[in-house]
């Protein structure tokens, strides 16, 4: 059962069978397949050797006329968004039971997972190019047709956006194919090319700009606050949660070990970005009153975090990164969900229209405390070993960008508890009167991320270690 | 030699079953004309004769992946067209005009002499100048037909004119000779020669419809009936474009320094000038024309590029255009048999009122798009490819940021059928239509997945 091709195989099988289905069966389905897909992961995280090298690789030859392969792997880079993919599926659609989605939207879903384990795993360039984009459809969709406002300008902003990104790596991609001496896609080739410094600079942006425009970092962001905010709650958790770790994960595999030098020259500058992205969005976030874009932009400066510990280029912020992608994918989710149930009874987002729900359903408040104080990292929660190993890392590449980039702490700190205090505390407004407290099957999924926060948060060392080994073989790339 | 012997005379006997009034036996007798014009070539790709009939055609794999690719294209439009021209009256004409300018694409695909491809150009064109004019009441039509005729018998003098040029330098129409004499005198070469490959470009990107030559292309696509619309954008362009490799990658490949400049600036007009059109229309059939000009740019990479893969590329990219183009046209036809009307409104709420035509829209446009595991990607990564050969990155930048635009155009018919509700009635799609849809799109999933035999093929 360890045959990586299997995990994406299961999501587009299921993909077709959820297509056809019309009734309302296909939520518990859509629900069982997705645990499925789940449980056939555990194998890899059992037998897995976080020794830093590839494991699990498969290789078919797929385009023989260009020397493309289908080549997968795993290492401990790529394991934990795996994980985390396959880990947030079920969370996401449970999420959507009090809805009436049919059997399409959970194809989308499934097609879209299948996507993105394809980038996870791809160890051809070409494959990873497909994976980037065929992610993309579904959840353009998903966004676009279940969405609400100004749907469809947004969406497809967002959609061309990105797609100018891939292209920009495509061209990319097919340098470096054209220098590898025996023309193939593989990643080792790509690693192992000597290329010139002028040649590093013009690869950096082209890939740079494809992986910044996805995760978002300023000033490629202008999208996401929009297409987040008119997205169906499943939709951003599925945008925020998993897709824009594509980009971070593309930084990781395909930026830094392939233009080493790039990254020497302009790391800097894309170190500043982040930083400006950090600071910029908290701001930003602190003044929202709907609190649906709050979290969008409070995502854009999680993000700018974790990307800034990627150019920092040592052990402890790439270690640091990795975890914290699949800590914001929890908390973020999280987030969204407690958002879309106060939307739902209340019918508003409004941060000024809310408040005294904590009177009126306690559980919820306390969930939703946990889940905030996740995203705002304070100890024990999942955030705090990420951010702390993050600013660590950041503090170590310079002074000044850990004295910026922490002010995402302080700030984070302001706009999540501002969030907290303005819907759970004070006096209950009309439209949180009738308020119900969670139970069933929203009980269950809330209980369930605050569990893991606190349980990573308290026993954070299973995913370092997984991802230790790794880290260590990416991080002697530097200065090549 | 056989499939053009069997068309010519297939066209004929068309013609003649329209005469006694033997309608219903039209459409088998042209299928079963066509089965057996492909047999024909397929029992040649082994077999390479050389150039036949003292160098007039040559039909080795180059020319027989064509013609069948264009054969299998008319047979689609032929299986569609069943029902369509109905009220007319003049369905023999139109069926016996389609094959005998199919013939010309035949003789195009494979000519070996410059007067092979003056014939093949001219018959191609003559029985496209009536078929755009068909609809003999409608004003559209005719102006269509008096604008393509006007501008295409320009073109051909062009063409003629070019043709004329190298015969006077190297006093020779054989595509051989004219080799022999450009790799024999490499200094030598008289200025007529230069002038006469000037004044070919000038011909051939007019059929093709790449800019500046492209004027005609909106105006006769827009007022052609929908069938002969999707006959000129896939079997005439893809035909023009192997003629074009033909030529360019054969005969005058020494030359490549010097013509190279001239494509290479063509294509780019072509990009933007296609793409930049297409984004301002707000009829669908109008739009899918600029976007037919745009992929000519994007196939004229090959030329720019031209090396041992071109031919696979332009085919790879002729093919899925070929077959994303079908669906489109198909798609429209339903539509408008409902709505009546060429534009995006039309395909408002198909996603609800048809779920199949539009997800088999939706595939036609995301290949045209070239997204991957479409047929398009494959082509559009085949001729990036190709320029990334020469380091164009330039040239590539260009055409990403036009790939970029082409998706809005695209997606509006997207948008148009999932995300804009509409009162219309549900489409119908008869079987001959379903048919054509599912061996397009079908295609054109299969292609994208595993394009490896394709992409060896010639």
């Amino acid at each position: 059962m360890d045959n990586l091709f299997l995990l994406i195989l299961l999501p587009l099988i299921s993909a077709l069978i959820l297509a056809l289905l019309k009734t309302n069966a296909a939520k518990s389905i859509a629900l069982i397949l997705s645990i499925v897909s789940l449980a056939l992961t555990i194998p890899f995280l059992c037998q897995f050797d976080p020794n830093g090298g590839m494991q699990f690789e498969k290789n078919w030859e797929w385009i023989s006329a260009l020397h493309i392969h289908f080549h997968l792997g795993v290492d401990g880079i790529s394991l934990p968004l795996i994980l985390l993919t396959n880990g947030l599926m079920p969370f996401i659609i449970a999420t959507t039971f009090s809805k009436d989605y049919k059997g399409n939207f959970y194809a989308l879903m499934a097609f879209m997972q299948a996507g993105l384990l394809l980038v996870f795993m791809a160890l051809d360039a070409f494959t990873f190019y497909v994976g980037w984009e065929i992610a993309l459809i579904p959840i353009y969709f998903i966004c676009a047709l279940w969405g609400e406002g100004d749907r469809i300008r947004v969406n497809l902003k967002f959609f061309i956006y990105t797609f100018l990104g891939s292209l920009l790596m495509l061209i990319g991609i097919l340098y470096l194919y054209q220098q590898v001496p025996n023309h193939d896609f593989e990643w080792t080739s790509f690693i192992a090319l000597e290329l010139g410094d002028n040649t590093q600079r013009w690869l950096f942006w082209a890939f740079f700009i494809a992986f910044a425009i996805k995760i978002p970092i300023f000033p490629f962001h202008t999208w996401q606050p929009n297409t987040y905010t008119n997205a169906p709650a499943a939709g951003t958790m599925l945008l925020a949660g998993i897709m824009l770790k594509m980009g971070v994960y593309g930084l990781m595999r395909w930026l830094l070990p392939v233009v080493p030098t790039g990254v020497a020259l302009y790391g800097q500058f894309a170190m500043i970005l982040c930083v400006i992205g950090i600071v910029y969005a908290s701001i930003i976030a602190i003044k929202q009153d709907d609190a649906k874009r709050l979290i969008a932009y409070s995502s854009i400066a999680h993000v700018g975090l974790i990307s800034a510990g990627v150019f920092t280029w040592n052990t402890n912020g790439l270690s640091g990164a990795t975890i914290q992608m699949l800590n914001h994918g929890i908390s973020v989710i999280g987030l969204f969900y407690v958002l879309d149930i106060v939307q739902q009874r209340t019918q508003t987002r409004s941060l000024s229209e809310l408040g005294g729900i904590a009177s009126k359903a306690p559980k919820l408040a306390i969930f939703f405390m946990i889940i905030c104080m996740g995203a705002v990292g304070l100890p024990l929660t999942n955030g705090f070993i990420g951010e702390f190993l993050l600013l660590k890392g950041v503090f170590q590449y310079g002074f000044w960008f850990a004295v910026f980039g922490g002010l995402t702490l302080i700030l984070g700190a302001v706009y999540t508890l501002r969030l907290y205090q303005q819907t759970m505390l004070g006096e209950a407004t009309d439209k949180t009167m009738q308020f119900e407290d969670v139970k069933g099957g929203e009980l269950v999924v809330l209980s369930l991320i605050s569990f893991l926060i606190l349980y990573i948060g308290i026993f954070p060392n299973f995913l370092l270690n997984l991802s230790a080994g790794s880290v260590e073989v990416l991080s002697t790339f530097l200065g090549r | 030699m056989g499939a053009i012997i069997t068309l010519s005379i297939l066209a004929l006997v068309v013609l003649y079953l329209g005469l006694f009034k033997a309608k219903t036996l039209l459409l088998p007798v042209s299928i079963l004309g066509f089965l057996v014009a492909i047999g024909f070539l397929l029992n040649d790709w082994t077999a390479d004769k050389g150039p036949l009939f003292s160098g007039m055609v040559h039909f080795d794999h180059y020319a027989i992946a064509f013609s069948v690719l264009c054969i299998v294209v008319t047979l689609c439009i032929f299986i569609i067209s069943k029902g369509y021209f109905d009220e007319g009256g003049q369905v023999a004409e139109y069926y016996s005009l389609l094959i005998f300018s199919l013939t010309g694409a035949v003789l195009v695909n494979s000519y070996h002499n410059f007067s092979m491809l003056f014939l093949g150009i001219e018959i191609m064109s003559v029985a496209l100048y009536i078929l755009v004019g068909i609809r003999k009441r409608d004003k559209a039509s005719n102006e269509a037909a008096l604008k393509y005729f006007l501008m295409g018998a320009f073109s051909t003098g062009f063409l003629l004119f070019g043709i004329a040029l190298l015969y006077g330098a190297t006093g020779s129409f054989n595509l051989d000779e004219i080799k022999a004499y450009v790799v024999n005198n490499p200094h030598a070469i008289s200025p007529l020669f230069y002038g006469g490959i000037l004044l070919l470009i000038v011909g051939l990107t007019f059929k093709v419809g790449a800019a500046p030559f492209h004027f005609w292309t909106p105006d006769v696509y827009d007022g052609a009936p929908i069938l002969i619309t999707s006959y000129m954008s896939t079997v005439v362009k893809v035909a023009s474009f192997a003629g074009l490799l033909r030529l360019f990658s054969y005969s005058l490949l020494p030359l490549q320094d010097f013509w190279e400049p001239v494509f290479l600036i063509i294509a780019i007009i072509t990009l933007f000038i296609g793409n930049i059109s297409a984004v301002m229309q707000s009829s669908f059939k109008r739009m899918l024309a600029y976007s037919s000009i745009s992929h000519a740019g994007y196939m004229l990479f090959a030329i720019i590029a031209v090396g041992a893969s071109s031919a696979n590329s332009i085919f790879a990219y002729g093919l899925a255009y070929s077959l994303a183009t079908i669906v489109a046209f198909t798609g429209l036809i339903l539509v408008k048999k409902t709505t009546g009307s060429e534009h995006f409104e039309a395909f408002n709420g198909l996603g609800k009122r048809n779920p199949m035509l539009a997800f088999a829209m939706t595939v036609a446009m995301l290949s045209l798009a070239g997204i991957p595991l479409t047929a398009g990607f494959i082509g559009k990564f085949m001729m990036f490819s190709s320029v990334m050969e020469d380091y164009h990155i330039v040239l590539l930048i260009l055409a990403v940021i036009n790939a970029a635009i082409a998706v809005y155009y695209y997606l509006k018919v997207v948008v148009a059928m999932y995300f804009r509700d509409s009162e219309e009635s549900c489409v119908n799609v008869q079987w001959n239509y379903s048919f054509v849809l599912l061996l397009a799109v079908g295609l054109t999933i299969l292609i994208g997945v595993y394009p490896d035999c394709l992409l060896k093929l010639i």
